[in-house]
Formats: C-alpha cells, sequence, structure tokens
C-alpha cells in the first residue's frame, strides 16, 4: 500500500538447502542435550537407569503380578487371601472390580444404579457440547437448563415411575461432577462481576468487592465448609432447613469466585488503556465496552490461571469429605472399610486418582487448544 | 519535519461563518495532581475549520483535545461541542461522543476483532444501525482510506501507516461531525507517514470540522485554517499557517520553531 519503492540492490539468492541430519535430527538432539560431556553423559546414564527401573518395578506392581478378580463366597464376601498373599508385590485390583459402584455411585440404591450413572454421561455430554465453539449463543442456556433439569429429576426421582432417592444415600461422582459443575457455572459469573466491582468509580461496590475477596480468600475452604454445615444453621430460624449439599454448594461458590475474580483482575488489569479510551471516545456504553472490548481481550490473557483454578476447584470438592458428604473420594476411602477389602488403599485411590486425572487432563488439553484458537489474531 | 507533504497550494476553506461554532473552550483549566496543565485556554473552532494544535511536548495540546470528548476531565471553565455543554450529565457526554470521533497516536484499534468489525461495532451499538447497513458503510470508508481488502485481517496483520487509516475509518463509520487527531503520525515510520496523512487531507477536502495535535509542519500549511501553538499549558499564539510558521510574535514560538527546523 505504500507509495514508497526501496531500491535494494539485487543480492544474488544462495539456493535454499535443508540443514544437514547431523544438526537438526534426533541423533544430534540427543548428542546435544544428553551426551555433550562426560558429566552430561553420566547423568544421563544414572537416570535412564532409574527411570527403567521405577517403570518395570511399576509394570510389575500394577500388570504382571496382580490380581484383578477374587471369588466371592456365598454370604457375598469375598475371599481376598490369594492378594494378602502377594504381600505388596502386585496390585489387587479385584477391589475396584468389586467395589467400583460403590465408588463410583456410594450409597444410591444398587438397583437404580443405572440412574447415577446416566447422569454423569448427560454431566460430560454436557461439557462436550458447551465447549464447542459452535454452540457458544443463546441456544447453550436451554441446553443447560433441559440437561439439569434432567438430571435433578434421575437423581430425586419421586416423578414419572422412578422411586424418590433421598439426597442422603448420593454418592460417588455424580456428588463431586454437581459440586464442580454448579460451583464453577456460579463463580465465574460471580467472579467476573466482583472483578469489575474492584475497578467500578462506585466507593460503596469497590469496597463490598474488595471486602468480600479479601474476607474469603483469607480464609481456608475448610473452615468455610464448617461453618456452611455447622454455623450456619444455627443462624437459620427453627424449622427451616436448607439441606447440607447447597450449604456446601454455596461455601464452594463464594470461594471459588474471590479466587476467580483475581484471576479475571489480573486480565483486566492487562488490557492496555487506550482500548478503554477507543470504546469511550467511540461513545460505547459501559457494558458495550465491558462485553464486546474488555472481558473478551481479558479473559483469553487470563485462560491459562483461569483454567489453573478451575482445575485446583475441581480437586477441591474432595474437601467435603469432612463435613460427611459423599463424593468420590468419600466413597473411595468408604470402600476399603470392610474388613476384607482393607489394606488395599492404594488401588483405590489409584483408581479415584485416575477419574480425576481424566476430567483435568480434559479440561487442560481443551483450554490449550482453545487458547491457541482464541488467541489467532496475535500471530502475524 | 517530514517532507511529505509539499506545500503546494492550500485547500480550498470549508468555514462557515453562518453555522454556530463547533468548539468552544472558555477559560478552561485542568490540573494533574498539583501540575497546572491547563492555564485559562480559550478557543473557538467553526463548523468546518480546520484546527492544527503544536508546541513542544508537556505543552498540554494532547490534554486540550481529551478533553473535548471527556476522555480527561476539565475542573474550571465551560466546554462546548456541537452547542452541547460538557458536564457530568452522562446523556449530554453520549451525545457528544456520538457527534465526535477521535484518532489516536497508538491507533488503539481492538485486535480481537477484525477490520470490518472494529468499523462496524460503534454504529450498530451506538447508533443502532442494521448489520448489513453498517457493513456497507464500513466498506464504503475502508475504500476511502483505500484499504478494502484487508477488511477480513485482523489488526495485528496490519502495518502501522494501514492500522492507522483504519482507525480513521472507524472514527467516520459514525460519522461524526467533528474529527479529533491527536499525534496520528507520531508513532509511524517516516515512510508511513505519507500515507496517512493523504488521508487526513483527503478528509479535510469533504469539509470536516478537523482539530490536529500534530508536529507536521507540511501539513499544517496544506490544510491549516489556523494553528493554535502551546506552551506550558497555554495557548501562546493563533493565526493562520502563514502568520504562525513565517512570522513568529513570542520568543517561545520563535524558539519552539528554530528547534523543529533544526531537529530536521
Amino acid at each position: 500500500m505504500s507509495d514508497i519503492t526501496v531500491n535494494t540492490p539485487a543480492i544474488p539468492a544462495q539456493s535454499a538447502r535443508s540443514a544437514p541430519l547431523t544438526a537438526v535430527g534426533p541423533i544430534a538432539w540427543m548428542r546435544a542435550n544428553l551426551f555433550s560431556g562426560w558429566l552430561s553423559t553420566a547423568v544421563t546414564l544414572v537416570c535412564g537407569y532409574l527411570i527403567i527401573r521405577a517403570v518395570m518395578g511399576f509394570v510389575d506392581w500394577a500388570f504382571i503380578n496382580a490380581i484383578w478378580s477374587v471369588p466371592v463366597d456365598g454370604r457375598g464376601i469375598a475371599q481376598t487371601q490369594a492378594c494378602r498373599d502377594l504381600h505388596g508385590t502386585g496390585a489387587c485390583w479385584a477391589v475396584v472390580t468389586e467395589k467400583h459402584r460403590f465408588m463410583l455411585f456410594g450409597t444410591y440404591p444398587y438397583e437404580q444404579h443405572w440412574r447415577p450413572a446416566l447422569v454423569c454421561i448427560l454431566f460430560v455430554a454436557l461439557y462436550i457440547v458447551s465447549a464447542m465453539r459452535r454452540f457458544w449463543n443463546w441456544t447453550l442456556v436451554p441446553i443447560w437448563i433441559g440437561t439439569l433439569t434432567a438430571i435433578g429429576i434421575l437423581m430425586w426421582g419421586g416423578v414419572f415411575g422412578l422411586p424418590y432417592v433421598p439426597q442422603e444415600r448420593w454418592g460417588g461422582l455424580p456428588i463431586t461432577l454437581i459440586l464442580a459443575t454448579f460451583g464453577l457455572a456460579f463463580a465465574f459469573p460471580l467472579s467476573i462481576l466482583v472483578a469489575l466491582g474492584r475497578r467500578s468509580n462506585l466507593p460503596a461496590i469497590k469496597v463490598l468487592c474488595v471486602v468480600y475477596v479479601e474476607l474469603i480468600r483469607g480464609v481456608p475452604l475448610i473452615s468455610l465448609l464448617f461453618m456452611a454445615s455447622v454455623m450456619f444453621p444455627l443462624f437459620l430460624p427453627e424449622g427451616m432447613n436448607i439441606d447440607k449439599l447447597l450449604r456446601a454448594q454455596i461455601a464452594i461458590i463464594l470461594f471459588a469466585g474471590a479466587y476467580l475474580a483475581e484471576v479475571v483482575r489480573a486480565g483486566l488489569q492487562s488490557l492496555p488503556k487506550g482500548q478503554y479510551e477507543a470504546a469511550d471516545a467511540m461513545g460505547l456504553s459501559y457494558w458495550q465496552k465491558t462485553g464486546f472490548i474488555i472481558l473478551p481481550q481479558a479473559l483469553r490473557t487470563v485462560i491459562p490461571p483461569l483454567v489453573n483454578t478451575f482445575i485446583g476447584f475441581f480437586k477441591d470438592t474432595s474437601l467435603v469429605l469432612i463435613i460427611g458428604i459423599f463424593d468420590l473420594l468419600t466413597a473411595g476411602k468408604t470402600a476399603i472399610v470392610e474388613p476384607a477389602w482393607q489394606g488395599f488403599g492404594i488401588e483405590v485411590y489409584v483408581f479415584v486418582g485416575l477419574i480425576y486425572l481424566v476430567f483435568c487432563f480434559a479440561m487442560s488439553k481443551y483450554s490449550a487448544g482453545l487458547e491457541a484458537d482464541l488467541n489467532k489474531h496475535r500471530r502475524r | 519535519m517530514s517532507a511529505a507533504i509539499e506545500t503546494d497550494g492550500h485547500i480550498a476553506s470549508a468555514v462557515r461563518t453562518d453555522a454556530p461554532p463547533a468548539i468552544v473552550l472558555d477559560k478552561v483549566n485542568k490540573w494533574f495532581g498539583a501540575l497546572h496543565v491547563l492555564r485559562d485556554v480559550n478557543l473557538q473552532v467553526a463548523t468546518g475549520e480546520r484546527v492544527v494544535v503544536c508546541g513542544p511536548s508537556g505543552s498540554g495540546k494532547s490534554t486540550m483535545i481529551r478533553c473535548i470528548n471527556r476522555l480527561e476531565t476539565h475542573q474550571e471553565g465551560r466546554i462546548l461541542v456541537d452547542g452541547i455543554e460538557l458536564s457530568d450529565d452522562l446523556r449530554a457526554l453520549d451525545a457528544i461522543r456520538r457527534e465526535v470521533g477521535m484518532v489516536f497516536q497508538s491507533f488503539n484499534l481492538f485486535p480481537h476483532l477484525t477490520i470490518l468489525e472494529n468499523c462496524t461495532l460503534a454504529p450498530i451499538w451506538v447508533r443502532k444501525m442494521p448489520k448489513k447497513q453498517a457493513e456497507e458503510l464500513a466498506m464504503e470508508y475502508l475504500t476511502r482510506v483505500r484499504i478494502p481488502e484487508q477488511a477480513a485481517k485482523y489488526p495485528g496483520q496490519l502495518s502501522g501507516g494501514q492500522q492507522q487509516r483504519v482507525a480513521i475509518a472507524r472514527a467516520l463509520c459514525m460519522k461524526p461531525k467533528i474529527m479529533l487527531f491527536d499525534e496520528p503520525t507520531s508513532a509511524l515510520d517516516p515512510e508511513m507517514i505519507k500515507e496517512v496523512l493523504d488521508t487526513m487531507v483527503m478528509l479535510a477536502d469533504t469539509g470536516m470540522t478537523m482539530i490536529v495535535v500534530t508536529h507536521e509542519m507540511g501539513f499544517a500549511r496544506q490544510v491549516a485554517d489556523r494553528v493554535v501553538f502551546m506552551d506550558r499549558g497555554e495557548v501562546v499564539e493563533v493565526g493562520t499557517p502563514d502568520q504562525v510558521f513565517n512570522d513568529p510574535k513570542t520568543d517561545r514560538l520563535k524558539m519552539f520553531l528554530s528547534q523543529i527546523l533544526r531537529g530536521h
């Protein structure tokens, strides 16, 4: 577009050739990074030996010496003598085989387990649909309302011929997913409002938001959960009772909201002043400016710490075990209380850990993709 | 000074004396903390008039034009834009910002929106224009600043000169009555200054009321009806380009002119 022509003397171009294999191939990489001198060679060999030993030990324990199932006698008690005879040289996956339904669904009536199973599938489907950018519009609202209603009906029952299941009997993975989903779905919008409020020109709003964030951040989640479960009912009028799960849920929302608000505020802080000024100069209103210019840019910038916090809170929901809510981890712990299975904690925790890992890793991978996708405009 | 604009002829003045003044600054004072940045600034800009504001850095020229659309607030005096007084009344402010376009030194395009979206955002949401109509309008102005082919790109993919021309088109899409330019070429490489100045000359030719803060003396000679020289928050001299550049009255202006001439 420039009208200026640049007169540069023609430089005879060398014919481009690819770099030699010894400079860029895997052998060159290994020579440069692993065997560049006697010290690095020694470190490489020692580390290599330790890694191979550890992997082989794990494979032996987890697969080769492992026992996958044990006989169950007529009274429904598992015969775990074979597992005990291993003396820890092999994993007793039989505990997972036998107890996985209890770990996943807790004390939910056994013959109704298809309901929480379906709930978990619905949750995962909801995550997948919400993750697709094609659905990032108003259609998500009815999808969420519809799915959450279906989840409520399935869990409680009492209609459509489904037997009623009181909330005290819910447990396992659905509880974890309920706490995490509602927690983050409410905490995230709350955090945006709080972050905006902290930068507001209105002193009352600003003070309110600062007090909220500092108060909640200064208290451990565990004590908040205790307050929600023990202290909160004392303030309620006689006869009025909000159920325990809901109270824990509110505590988690408030806690996550405060942390996320600081992450969002960091994003708001990172925007150059010129963006605000340009939007003001064009006559956009506060909410137009915030919705179209400020938040889209601020939130993109903070995707990594945002997802970091999301993942942290997904796992922190397991803290509800201290107030006796039967989430996935509590169910796992309870599964090995039975005398026959005592002493097989590692296998259970590996199994529970894997479930957490699947969800967290999915979040992490998705956010990496989203980040690359949404920040396309930054690349030239 | 960039020699981009030759002073081969002043473009025709479009000053309309029959219309009320577009902008009135009446004894405007402003402080940043203890620093007195605008001191009793008086200025009237007629409809269709083109005013160039120059002066050393820190002289308050940017602050003055930023007060006109209230990106900065003045503390004493009155500012009237298109007959409306600037005050804490938000409705009046909205009305003024709709009519006043602004071009910044650092472009301030929205990096997450395409060029076309940058141009259509305000017409759609502030002017309540249908999307299709806003896009047609945006393409018209992008064509006028000679970059219609970049409409689908993001600002980061354009050169500085192209970005500044988009910023001009974006402001024009609001169909403003007044355009403010805050050192529009200061952040540009020398070879891109000309393309932006050419766009501004073209705009001046349409009879737009313009206030331009710039050091481009060639542009001032070609386009300005009046040149305002500011120093230390005061309006020191006002006159035609000829009077100000060729016949400076004050020592401060003489010194400023000798510095910018020596500097180039």
